[in-house]
């Protein structure tokens, strides 16, 4: 069993970059959507600079621009190149990565990546506005999804599959992680059980962000309440975009990169210290020894994967 | 030659079609109107889809170019390839024994046929290689001979390329392509099948592994990364043969022996395809400020424990001043007539001879010793008098530096532009894979044709584009 440490590398970032993609779009989904419902001065601007912040781009956002409306943020969040993160920077390295792998993964794989980075490397940021950008937001999320699911359907379970998978649920971790500290103190539970509004619409966003604002009903069959919202998006196993539910994913398939090399590194060490955060623990405990610190110490150990995860397959 | 007619291969002098297009010239009847405009459209849509893109340097916008397809297949009777290809054989052979001779003893020089100052004295002689002993004697692995036809049994080498030769990956996918947009002709027609090919490049490379490789020798593309313009099929390549794609810093070298840096450590390599220049190999032995390619490389090879394919040094063969005596070089090793013609070229450094070319021009194309890639030349009736002044300076200034040869003539087909059918001058690449047991030649191969109007260029950096080429079986 043999793979070039450069392509384990590259597939484990090819995966990154699509959830990436896929994250700041549902990001800019939900803050464009906010700015329209706001109602009160400036609220609009408001909800923008929220979404931002949840994406780490708020700073690099404020080099650039005076005013927080949805043509700056959604240009900026979609199709600006000197955004590392935006979509269009997310799906250009997704797409050189898939580039210099392609011999690691399947037509199929390769050419949804590469009809997602052709269709959306011709539309022009001008013709992008009101309807088209929800269309638009909405594509690009479908096309990571249709990604996925040409890996799933086509590609060896082999080592170079369990390095996408590693890097798909590194990623998502830390945006859901993300997320919930940019909100995290509309979480804290407070003498009022009853949220107001302000606390409705906050909720609603975080879990819109997270995809989960219908999942949520089916599982807790009652009105929004910060201490399930936070149980639902950081302990529910069997919420896919949970810090647990990721966790486990990764340690799997660093379970199965041990097997089919026969030894265990340094990596598999981390994504256990990382287990150990939210297993075995109520969101009582979390509250009690503090959410931000929580999430603080997750995204940590989440790094520490990534980072041992390199060093123990020679990424280089 | 000259003002003539050139020959169209579908056509006989009478205006009848030739046999080996029948099947063919009553299918594009049959197409309705705008069928292979659509046609056409498609294949443009398969083509970028998959990435079959080349990178054209110095263009400005978009890196990544789909080189044109031709939707009407060029077509080989199975006679004509049988001809062709015995000539192509003989002459690989002939080249690889040359080179052999070249870096050993040096016979042919001591024999005064080929003049020692044109080998010695050449950029391409690669003094590192002499006396070393190449797996099996080969050093030119993978050949792609370009040939012209101008008339119904004429045809000419036009060049030999047996450093890296590209563009076979277009050989593959335009057939791929061709099946996908118009099977029903392939049911009228018996068409030698081209997929074979990455097996047999497969094999071929295999053939020539070091003694010390297992049965089953690992073998590696080594490919300058995913901004160089072959890069798509270098990865093509590796895929089918279920090789690894590797670039420079994926390898190095210790105690003598190649190694990968896998996720499970260091694996030894056996053989590499390298798609790198001779010069930016290893930066121990040839250029210092090579970041492409594999420090100590060459030492690894010198001791036998890596093969490269193809071997540093094989330029030397194919200098377009070395090709004016490949009859000579074939004659000398094989003990036989060239099967195939060279085209007759002016050597520029005779003084009779280079009047007589800068006195006519104007009816003559002149290339540039080392150009490549239709870069450096000039073809005199569809160039401008200033074009031609400039190249009669440039060969007064270095003689030495230029070819020259007649225009031929080049054969045309019929060729899909903008929604009609008009005849286009093509060409002729087959690709030829020179093993340790034996030569195989892909039937057939790239047909590149000049899309412009008259334009003799065919050359996809110049606005050329291909076609699928199809041998008949019997």
């Amino acid at each position: 069993m043999r793979m070039l440490g450069r392509t384990a590398q590259n597939l484990f970032w090819l995966s990154r970059y699509v959830e990436r993609a896929e994250n700041m779009a549902r990001l800019l989904e939900v803050g464009y959507r906010m700015s329209l419902t706001s109602r009160r001065e400036g609220g609009a601007s408001e909800h923008l600079i929220s979404m931002l912040q949840a994406a780490e781009m708020d700073e690099a956002f404020a080099e650039r621009h005076d005013v927080a409306d949805v043509d700056t943020v959604s240009y900026f969040m979609m199709f600006d190149p000197a955004n590392p993160s935006s979509v269009r920077s997310c799906l250009e390295a997704a797409r050189t990565n898939a580039r210099s792998v392609r011999t690691a993964i399947t037509t199929d794989m390769w050419e949804s990546m590469n009809g997602t980075w052709l269709e959306f490397s011709q539309i022009k940021p001008r013709d992008v506005r009101g309807a088209k950008l929800a269309g638009l937001l909405q594509w690009v999320r479908q096309s990571s999804h249709e990604f996925r699911g040409a890996m799933l359907g086509t590609l060896l379970r082999d080592d170079g599959f369990s390095f996408l998978q590693a890097g798909n649920f590194v990623e998502r971790a830390d945006n859901t992680a993300r997320i919930l500290d940019m909100k995290y103190y509309v979480l804290l539970p407070r003498s009022s059980l009853v949220g107001g509004e302000i606390d409705i619409q906050q909720w609603t966003l975080i879990l819109r962000a997270a995809s989960a604002h219908r999942s949520y009903g089916h599982v807790y069959h009652d009105r929004y309440k910060a201490h399930n919202i936070a149980d639902f998006l950081i302990l529910r196993p069997e919420m896919p975009r949970s810090l647990i539910y990721c966790a486990n994913f990764v340690q799997q398939n660093l379970d199965t990169l041990a097997k089919l090399y026969g030894r265990r590194e340094a990596c598999h060490e981390a994504t256990e210290n990382l287990l150990k955060l939210v297993d075995k623990t109520s969101m009582d405990d979390i509250f009690a020894h503090g959410l931000h610190e929580f999430l603080d110490e997750f995204i940590a150990r989440n790094n520490a994967v990534s980072e041992t995860l390199s060093e123990s397959y020679n990424f280089y | 030659m000259g003002e003539q007619t050139p020959f169209d291969e579908m056509y006989n002098a009478d205006g009848t079609i030739r046999e080996p297009y029948r099947a063919l010239s009553e299918w594009l009847a049959e197409q309705p109107d705008k069928g292979l405009a659509l046609m056409q459209a498609d294949a443009e849509a398969i083509f970028r889809r998959l990435g079959i893109t080349f990178a054209v340097y110095g263009s400005e916008e978009g890196t990544e170019k789909v080189i044109p397809f031709d939707v009407i297949p060029r077509i080989i009777a199975a006679n004509e390839w049988r001809r062709l290809s015995r000539g192509i054989e003989q002459r690989v052979k002939a080249l690889n024994a040359f080179l052999y001779d070249i870096y050993h003893r040096q016979e042919i020089l001591k024999a005064g046929r080929v003049p020692e100052k044109l080998i010695l004295n050449n950029a391409a002689f690669c003094p590192q290689m002499m006396g070393l002993e190449p797996a099996k004697g080969v050093y030119a692995h993978i050949i792609g001979v370009d040939i012209v036809r101008v008339g119904p049994d004429e045809f000419y080498v036009l060049e030999d390329n047996l450093r890296t030769p590209s563009g076979v990956s277009y050989m593959l996918e335009d057939r791929e392509a061709m099946m996908l947009l118009a099977p029903d002709l392939f049911h009228r027609t018996k068409v030698a099948p081209v997929e074979t090919y990455p097996e047999n490049l497969r094999r071929t490379l295999e053939s020539v592994a070091p003694d010390s490789a297992g049965r089953n020798p690992v073998i590696a593309v080594l490919t300058p990364g995913i901004y160089n313009s072959a890069y798509f099929e270098h990865s093509f390549l590796a895929d089918r043969m279920g090789a690894q794609l590797c670039e420079g810093h994926d390898l190095f070298v210790d105690g003598g022996k190649v190694y990968m840096r896998t996720t499970t450590g260091p694996e030894r390599v056996d053989v590499i395809y390298r798609r790198i220049d001779d010069d930016y190999l290893d930066p121990l032995t040839f250029r210092s400020d090579s970041m492409l390619g594999v420090p100590g490389i060459f030492d690894a090879y010198r001791a036998g424990n890596v093969t490269l394919v193809n071997a540093p040094g094989t330029g030397i063969a194919d200098d377009k001043a070395v090709y004016t005596y490949v009859p000579e070089i074939i004659e000398f090793y094989l003990g036989e007539k060239a099967l195939l013609n060279n085209v007759p070229t002016y050597n520029c450094t005779d003084e009779d001879q280079r009047a007589w070319v800068l006195e006519n021009i104007g009816d003559l194309v002149v290339k540039e010793v080392h150009g490549s890639g239709g870069y450096g030349m000039m073809v005199g009736p569809t160039s401008t008098k200033a074009q031609h002044e400039e190249f009669k300076a440039k060969i007064k200034a270095r003689p030495d530096n230029y070819i020259v040869q007649p225009t031929l003539s080049l054969s045309t087909c019929p060729t899909h532009v903008d929604g009609d059918v008009s005849p286009r001058h093509v060409d002729l690449r087959p690709y030829v894979l020179v093993g340790g047991d034996e030569v195989r030649i892909t039937p057939g191969g790239l047909t590149r044709v000049a899309l412009q109007k008259g334009s003799l260029v065919v050359n996809s950096s110049q606005g050329g584009g291909t076609k699928d080429t199809w041998v008949l079986e019997d």
